[in-house]
This record gives C-alpha cells, sequence and structure tokens, in this order.
C-alpha cells in the first residue's frame, strides 16, 4: 500500500514531465528541420495551408493574447483587489462569507459559457455602445477574460492580505490610523508580493484560456492597433486548426510547438508566482 | 490643577478629513466588490430567461436533429455523464493517495517541494495543452483512438490538482494528536490513516471530488481532439448507449458547435444548452459549497 501512495505522491511529476514530452515528441521533429526560429516568432505571417508560400509567423497571434491579456489584466487587478482588499478588512463575517461563496461560483462557470457570453451579450453590447462593425474583438475578450481571472485575484490576494500579522493592524490603530490609511500605508505594502503572485496567477489564466477566446476574440490574425480590432491568441489558433491540419504534417507539428510556447510561458509566470508567495511565507 | 481639556477628543478639520477619506475608501471598494456579484446574477437570470421556451423534459431526453438545429441535447447530456464518470474513476484515487503522500509521508525536503511545483504546475498548464498531450499520449501513443477512454483520462490529468489541493487541506485539518494518539498504541502509519485521518477528513475530501466533477464537466478544450465529436445519435433513454472506446458528444462542446459552427440554429436553442451546462455545474458547486459549510458546524475539535 505504502508503495501505491508514493507511486501516486510522485505522479503529479510524472504527469508534468509526461505532458512535456508527449507534446514534445509531436511537435519536436519540425524544430530540428531548418525551423526558421525568427519568422516564428517575429513575423506576423501566419499561412500554415497557403499552396505555394507556407509561413509559420506567430507574431501577430502573440500580440493578440498579449493584448488580450493585458486588457483582462488592466480591468481585473485593480477590481480584484479592491475586492480582496474590501473582503478582507471592510466587511462582516457573514457579508464575506456570501461575497466568498458568489466569488466561487464565477470561478466554476465554464470557459465555453463564457465564450457563449462574449458572442451573444457584450458583442451586441459593443456594437451598440461603440458603434463597432464587430462586437467581437479585443475589448470583448479582455473584458470576458477578467471576469474569469478575478476570482483567483481576489482569493489569493485576500489569503495574502491575511498573511499580515494582526498586530501590525493594532499597532495601526493604536496610532489613531483610520482604517483606510491602515490599508494604504500598512498592509499593501505588507501584502505586496502577494498581491503581486497574485496577479501574476491572473495573468497565468487569461493566457492559457482557450475556449472563451476563441469564441470572443473575433478570429482574425491581426495586430491590434485599437481595442476594437479583432485578434486571435495562441490558444486559440491550436484549438481552431488541429482539427484541420492532417496528423504529422508541418502545420499540425508547428501546432504543438506552439502548445510547448505555451507550456513554457504558464510554467514561468507560475514558478514565479510561488517563488513570490514562498519568500512571503519565509519572512 | 485642574486645567480642562475640552479639545483633547473634539473632531478636528483633520479627523473629518480623514473619515471622509475612509468612507469614499469603504465606497469604492464596496463598489468594486458588488461588481462581481452583479455580473453572476446578470448572466445566470438573462440566459435562463431567453432559454425558457425551449426547456422541457424533452429537450433533455432526445437526440438533436435536423443537423442540430431541432430536438433535443440526449446524446451530449449523457457523453458528459460519461467523459466526468470515467475522469472521476481515474482521478479521485490517484489524487486522494497523492495527497496522502504529500500531507503524510512526505519529508519536508527538496523532492516534495518539487512535487508541490509539479502539482501547481499541472494545475495551470493551459487547458488547450493538456489537449495537445491528450491527442499525442493516449490518442496516438497508446492506440486508445478518439474515444471516451481517451477524453476521460486527458479530463482526469486535468482535474487531479483539483482533488489533491482540497485532500491536503483536508488531512491537514486533522489535529496531529489524532495521529499520535494512534502511533503510541501501536498502529502503523497506514492503519493510522486509514482508520483515524481519512474517516476524519472524509466529507472534505468529498468537496474535493465534486469540485473535480464540475471542472471535468464544463471543460471544452481538452475533449475536442481526443474524443468528443460534433454530432453522434444514440438510443434515446438508454443510459449505456456509449462504449468507451466510442467517440461521443459533450455538452460543453455541443454549446460550443451549435453556437459558433452551425449556422441557423434556432434563437433558444444554444441559450439552453448553456443553461443546462451552467445548471450543472453551478449546482455541483452548491452542493459542495453545502456540504463544506454543514461539515464546519459540526466539527468536533
Amino acid at each position: 500500500m505504502e508503495s501505491v501512495i508514493r507511486l501516486c505522491g510522485i505522479s503529479a511529476i510524472l504527469f508534468v514531465f509526461g505532458i512535456f514530452f508527449f507534446v514534445f515528441r509531436e511537435g519536436g521533429a519540425v524544430l530540428f528541420k531548418n525551423f526558421k526560429f525568427g519568422e516564428f516568432f517575429f513575423s506576423p505571417a501566419w499561412y500554415p495551408s497557403s499552396p505555394t508560400h507556407v509561413r509559420y509567423g506567430t507574431l501577430a497571434l502573440l500580440a493578440g493574447t498579449f493584448s488580450v491579456t493585458a486588457l483582462a489584466m488592466v480591468i481585473a487587478v485593480p477590481f480584484g483587489i479592491g475586492a480582496a482588499i474590501f473582503v478582507s478588512e471592510f466587511c462582516g463575517p457573514k457579508l464575506k462569507e456570501t461575497l466568498k461563496i458568489v466569488i466561487e461560483l464565477l470561478a466554476a462557470i465554464p470557459s465555453v459559457v463564457w465564450g457563449f457570453i462574449g458572442l451573444t451579450v457584450l458583442n451586441p453590447l459593443i456594437i451598440w455602445l461603440f458603434d463597432a462593425p464587430i462586437g467581437l474583438n479585443v475589448l470583448n475578450g479582455g473584458i470576458i477574460l477578467a471576469l474569469m481571472s478575478v476570482p483567483i485575484i481576489v482569493s489569493i490576494g485576500e489569503d495574502a492580505l491575511k498573511a499580515v500579522p494582526d498586530s501590525y493592524r493594532e499597532a495601526g490603530l493604536a496610532l489613531g490610523a483610520t482604517r483606510w490609511q491602515l490599508i494604504y500605508r500598512v498592509l499593501l505594502p505588507a501584502a505586496k508580493n502577494g498581491l503581486l503572485a497574485a496577479g501574476l496567477l491572473g495573468v497565468a489564466r487569461a493566457v492559457g484560456e482557450t475556449m472563451a477566446v476563441l469564441m470572443a476574440t473575433g478570429h482574425a490574425i491581426n495586430i491590434p492597433t485599437s481595442l476594437l480590432d479583432p485578434v486571435r491568441t495562441l490558444t486559440a489558433t491550436i484549438a481552431a486548426e488541429l482539427g484541420e491540419a492532417p496528423v504529422h504534417s508541418d502545420h499540425y507539428r508547428v501546432l504543438f510547438v506552439i502548445g510547448i510556447l505555451l507550456f513554457l510561458i504558464t510554467t514561468v509566470v507560475n514558478l514565479t508566482a510561488d517563488l513570490i508567495v514562498r519568500g512571503v511565507r519565509r519572512k | 490643577m485642574n486645567a480642562p481639556m475640552p479639545h483633547l477628543f473634539a473632531v478636528t478639520p483633520l479627523t473629518r478629513k480623514k473619515q471622509r477619506r475612509e468612507q469614499l475608501a469603504r465606497a469604492v471598494f464596496f463598489t468594486m466588490a458588488l461588481l462581481l456579484v452583479v455580473p453572476l446574477v446578470l448572466i445566470v437570470v438573462y440566459l435562463v430567461v431567453q432559454a425558457w421556451p425551449v426547456l422541457s423534459w424533452e429537450f433533455l431526453t432526445t437526440n438533436p436533429k435536423r443537423g442540430m438545429r431541432a430536438g433535443g441535447i440526449w446524446s451530449a447530456l449523457l457523453g458528459t455523464f460519461y467523459l466526468v464518470g470515467f475522469s472521476l474513476l481515474v482521478a479521485a484515487p490517484i489524487g486522494i493517495l497523492a495527497a496522502v503522500y504529500l500531507n503524510e509521508y512526505a519529508k519536508d525536503n527538496w523532492f516534495t517541494r518539487l512535487v508541490n511545483l509539479a502539482v501547481i504546475n499541472l494545475a495551470a498548464v493551459p487547458s488547450i495543452v493538456h489537449a495537445l498531450f491528450g491527442l499525442g499520449a493516449f490518442v496516438i501513443f497508446f492506440g486508445l483512438g478518439k474515444s471516451i477512454l481517451a477524453a476521460s483520462l486527458t479530463l482526469a490529468i486535468m482535474t487531479m490538482p483539483v482533488i489533491i489541493a482540497s485532500t491536503k487541506e483536508a488531512l491537514a485539518a486533522v489535529p496531529r494528536s489524532f495521529r499520535e494518539a494512534c502511533w503510541n498504541v501501536g498502529a502503523t502509519r497506514w492503519q493510522t490513516i486509514r482508520h483515524v485521518v481519512l474517516p476524519n477528513s472524509i466529507s472534505g475530501i468529498l468537496t474535493g471530488v465534486i469540485l473535480q466533477v464540475s471542472r471535468a464537466a464544463g471543460e471544452t478544450a481538452p475533449i475536442m481532439f481526443t474524443g468528443a465529436v460534433f454530432f453522434k445519435a444514440i438510443e434515446e433513454g438508454n443510459l449505456f448507449a456509449y462504449g468507451l472506446r466510442d467517440q461521443c458528444m459533450a455538452l460543453s462542446m455541443h454549446l460550443f458547435t451549435i453556437s459558433t459552427q452551425v449556422p441557423d440554429v434556432p434563437h433558444g436553442l444554444p441559450f439552453a444548452t448553456a443553461v443546462v451546462l451552467l445548471g450543472t455545474v453551478l449546482f455541483i458547486n452548491t452542493l459542495a459549497i453545502i456540504l463544506r459549510v454543514w461539515l464546519r458546524s459540526r466539527k468536533k475539535w
């Protein structure tokens, strides 16, 4: 029994390596066959099925992922941290419990339902508000992703604030500080690493999201110049094209290479967040 | 001697300014928190209102018809049920035992840290990368083909961190003195876990399992290329209509299909599908929340 438990215990490591191994196994071959790294990272030309001149430039897709994620964070980080401050510092136990449950339910909404909301609710709303030709764009995807990543920012942010010792609060109050002064001058500086980690985890969530951005961002390969431009992200490209790419063709393998790229991005962001949180705890 | 100090606790302009700021800050943060609640309510109400005319028992129990422009969601509903069920069968035992290892056996060293990092990382790998992994590993390398089996395994690995995290928390909540008492009467580590630690944390573990179910039911990307199909008609009313090596439909995938891939779908149909999916997921989550609250109220220590 003990050995079974041990095996299950290390299974997480096996799975993570397994994911990297099998994704690399499918996609790696194309990397060693005069793969144009320069084109891959710096060319916006993504023409995987062009009959004459096939090009695999992901710059536009990277720009799509970046723009949508950035907008989502601009919305979600202030709101998430604001809500975390309210939940942790301002509200009574009953309201706190209710808010936490609502936020938990918000986190449970499946991404395809978010995408559907972007498609049917935000799309006409954006067309109506901004007189835009199409409502599926950076703005739409950004709002949806913000709503999706806010719950994780709130819960990690609240943990960070909770981790600030009560003696700090008592010392501040004893000096006659109001609660707002206390938050602004004491709690935020003390919890800043934890709040940074909350933001990073929000970023990881937004970068990796697939179905919602596939449905809500308009599906045009395009370096956006305004919030109302449609874009396409790395994740959406894989989801949209993998079904059509013949197995083990170059196109198919390049999609796996994008998968490796996503895997590396989210791993780095997460490890950074983890190191920051761990640093906080050690203090 | 008794010089009065009338102004010591008087309200000065500075205090008033401070209090105004405090009120303002409070109002701003309250609005921010409220703005998170409002969308959830609005979304649910809007979806239900739009879906209401279509929702019926018949909608749940008939197959999609006429190129998915009519009929119900039976084959998708049953497919989701299968995928969730089998992924649970795989993820629950491995996830629970992994948490037992991490909480009860693992020493505090670099290797345990690595395992913990792996769990965190596994939870953060984008769902589409899990899809690529499932395709590369289960569908192609292990030769399962696109099937319920391959899709459930992919879902299982993706949702396992949910179970590991909540089981770990539940195990950690069992006081150390319980274990020590048990060791002192001569029980082995495993006996202690089996007869003391697990029974005392079972409801916390159950919460994790329920959350895994909700997560697995909503996922789309990981099953798209590993076992879910656009359309498949199955025998209506037969709970055993799918085989393990069959491909199946799934609710989440069905919602994606009829809202983006199929033209001229009647207005209410995707809304009704969304409501069934969202309703299922929120219902399962509410169940987990109720279980947790009830459990906290009757905790003995």
